[in-house]
């Protein structure tokens, strides 16, 4: 009776062991984009586990549903995306694939970004739903990502609860240091506003919003269409009659349409990296953003 | 009618489930086609396989053939997938469901269960629909192995390891009532397919699939085209097949992109075998008195293809198919009226093709083929112009 009883309790322990969630793993997430993952980071510190999609490199829009993005969504925790469409080409088949039930949509590990802050640049008249719901880069505006570091904190407590201390904490730390660095950034990029640009791909709003840039024109006429060569004269004739200070792209987007504008125009282009090289380490968005700011300041003289 | 009809009711069962937050997606897709062969298209064949389902030449001239309509429901733990294609069928047309299934979403521990009508999980490019294919026809082997796409009803369950390998493997259970596994069901499931899965990231710029399929069924009453001596169709015999057929498929996938940034440059392999195996008896429906073989049939279907996007918009391809047989009887000659002996030939095909992307709903592609399927080696151009409208779901690897 006295063995049993202490079989059972092994046994008991053995199940425990293996099929209870243990409080000291970390959570597993799976950013979209580099720069969810680097406030993941952030306001996760140790107890999470972060793995980011995509990089800065790479064209958010357009990503392979690879096979070691569905494992990883299979084991996943919580997911970290921008949302608005811009992964409606590839995050839907990772979710399904998964069959994870923790990141599916409606549920506290399905984060998206702009389900948490107002979006600009809402198209309405488009028959190809692409930025219906609005433009989805958000991450260009230091306010904005503020919004979405209290939500991401908020999530984490939600699925985690056990380190809700932690993440408050993190993420008040966040929050002063990033304060800070808004004042600092919107100090020296003081010499930006008024300032007007053309950029590649309307990925741009809320940066130059942000910094009261004006934008002239996009140099896709269309969403994700390169430009033919009419449209680029006719770029070059607007700049003629318009003063234009730079010429702004992302690093993965085709060099050579801002490059023949700037060559026959005289004006400078601008390759910005898109987000985050490095999502491990702390403290890594502040500096993406001073490399942001710095790029541009360059580019204006 | 009642072809229409069935979905429809299907879909308005599914609506009225009364599923909550239930998010409903339109699409179409018109695939326009213009194709330009030396030789007629009635008198394609394949030799050493009989064809059967789709396997044929889309006419000459213009066609909207396989141009389609979607609509998804998705709602918390279900969605539900319908598509009705145009098909065309001597010279009319025709609106015939396609798909229609029901699929868990989220069910946990990295099962999927799927039930309804559905592309069966053989090979790669039978899980896609064709106006995604990188070609506007399809490999020859499929057309030889499958009638260009296995569909089929069934069940599905489909499961993902817990791995940072990507490991999947899937079962299907199906009625085999469609080509390649006959023209009706007597048992319930007459077909299964078990299915794995494999894939991983090799760096940054290069990933991987493997996949490897195993088709089994019990086939009643298959019918094929058989071998026209240009006669005409008055005392037309049907060959038949019944018995049992297995075919392995093995298929590989291997994509790159410079910093695996796919917008502006990327290179996309993709190769595919399939190994039948069948065994029965082949008889000749329509023919007094009735012709009957017995029939043992060793087929091998290949192709390689390879897709390069070398400016963002534009994308060139070269594709290679390949068919051999070895296919044996009690009588040779009822086999050779059942386009089941190969006269020696083992069909050939080389394709080029350049397509432009004018914007990301649409496509134009012109494609070349040099066709060595049979005696009369032809030569085909294919214009193909591709454009969705409204919700057009995410694509897999």
């Amino acid at each position: 009776m006295h063995i049993h009883s202490r079989l059972f309790h092994f046994i008991g322990l053995i199940f425990f062991i293996a099929f209870s969630q243990p409080t000291f793993a970390k959570l597993s997430v799976l950013a979209c984009e580099p720069e969810w993952a680097a406030l993941v980071t952030e306001i996760g510190g140790k107890h999470v586990q972060v793995f980011s999609a995509t990089t800065a490199r790479q064209d958010p829009h357009q990503i392979q549903a690879r096979p070691s993005l569905i494992a990883k969504a299979r084991r996943a925790d919580m997911i970290a995306c921008s949302g608005a469409g811009l992964e409606a080409g590839w995050l839907p088949v990772l979710l399904k694939k998964s069959a994870n039930p923790k990141i599916q949509t409606g549920n506290p590990g399905h984060f998206l970004a702009t389900d948490h802050v107002q979006l600009l640049g809402k198209i309405t008249d488009d028959v190809t739903n692409i930025h219906a719901a609005g433009n989805p880069h958000v991450h260009f505006d230091p306010v904005r990502v503020l919004s979405i570091a209290t939500a991401l904190a908020n999530t984490l407590e939600t699925i985690d609860a056990d380190n809700k201390g932690v993440y408050r904490m993190n993420l008040e730390r966040f929050k002063a240091s990033w304060d800070i660095a808004m004042q600092e950034w919107k100090q020296s990029a003081k010499a930006l506003a008024g300032r007007s640009v053309i950029v590649h791909h309307d990925s741009w709003i809320y940066l130059i919003k942000w910094l009261e840039i004006e934008q002239i024109a996009t140099l896709e006429p269309k969403h994700g269409v390169p430009p033919s060569s009419g449209y680029l004269a006719d770029l070059l004739n607007l700049v003629k009659t318009q003063p234009v200070d730079m010429i702004i792209r992302s690093g993965y987007e085709d060099e050579r349409p801002s490059q023949w504008l700037s060559e026959k125009s005289g004006i400078p282009v601008v390759s910005i990296p898109f987000s985050v090289s490095d999502y491990q380490t702390p403290g890594e968005l502040r500096k993406w953003m001073d490399t942001v700011i710095a790029k541009l300041l360059q580019g204006k003289d | 009618m009642i072809k229409i009809l069935a979905p429809v009711l299907a879909t308005g069962l599914i609506c009225s489930m009364g599923v909550h937050a239930a998010e409903v997606s339109y699409g179409f897709t018109l695939d326009a086609k213009y194709s330009d062969y030396r030789e007629d298209p009635e008198e394609y064949e394949l030799p050493g396989f009989g064809l059967g389902g789709e396997a044929g030449l889309d006419e000459k001239g213009f066609s909207i053939n396989h141009s389609e309509f979607s609509m998804q429901i998705d709602a918390e733990h279900l969605t539900a997938k319908l598509t009705t294609i145009i098909e065309e069928e001597d010279n009319h047309y025709d609106v015939e469901l396609e798909e229609l299934y029901l699929e868990s979403v989220g069910l946990g521990n990295g099962i999927t269960l799927r039930a309804g009508q559905y592309f069966a999980g053989v090979g790669y490019l039978n899980r896609q629909h064709p106006h995604s294919w990188d070609f506007a026809d399809a490999p020859l082997a499929y057309r030889a192995f499958w009638g260009r796409q296995y569909i089929d009803r069934g069940m599905r369950i489909n499961w993902v390891a817990p791995t940072d390998l990507f490991v999947e493997l899937g079962l299907d259970a199906l009625n085999g009532g469609k080509y390649p596994s006959g023209s009706h069901s007597w048992n319930g499931v007459d077909a299964h397919v078990l299915y794995a899965n494999f894939g991983d990231d090799i760096d940054e710029s290069q990933s991987w699939q493997a996949g490897i399929s195993y088709y089994t069924a019990n086939v009643d009453d298959r019918q094929s085209g058989g071998h026209q001596h240009g006669g005409g169709d008055e005392d037309e015999e049907i060959p038949n097949f019944s018995g049992d057929s297995d075919v392995v498929g093995l298929n590989l996938v291997y994509k790159w992109a410079p910093d695996g940034n796919y917008r502006n440059r990327n290179f996309k392999l993709q190769t595919e075998l399939f190994l039948r195996d069948e065994d029965g008896d082949v008889v000749l429906k329509g023919s007094d008195p009735l012709e009957t073989t017995t029939y043992r049939g060793k087929q091998e279907g290949l192709y390689v293809q390879g897709v390069y996007q070398f400016k963002p918009q534009w994308r060139a391809g070269m594709r290679f198919d390949f068919l051999t047989s070895d296919n044996k009887g009690s009588d040779a000659e009822i086999l050779e009226e059942a386009s089941l002996d190969d006269e020696g030939i083992n069909p050939k095909r080389w394709s080029a093709m350049l397509d432009y992307a004018p914007t990301e709903m649409s496509r134009i592609r012109l494609q070349f083929n040099r066709d060595e399927s049979y005696e009369r080696e032809d030569n085909q151009i294919l214009l193909q112009f591709v454009i969705s409208l409204g919700a057009h779901g995410a694509h897999t690897f």
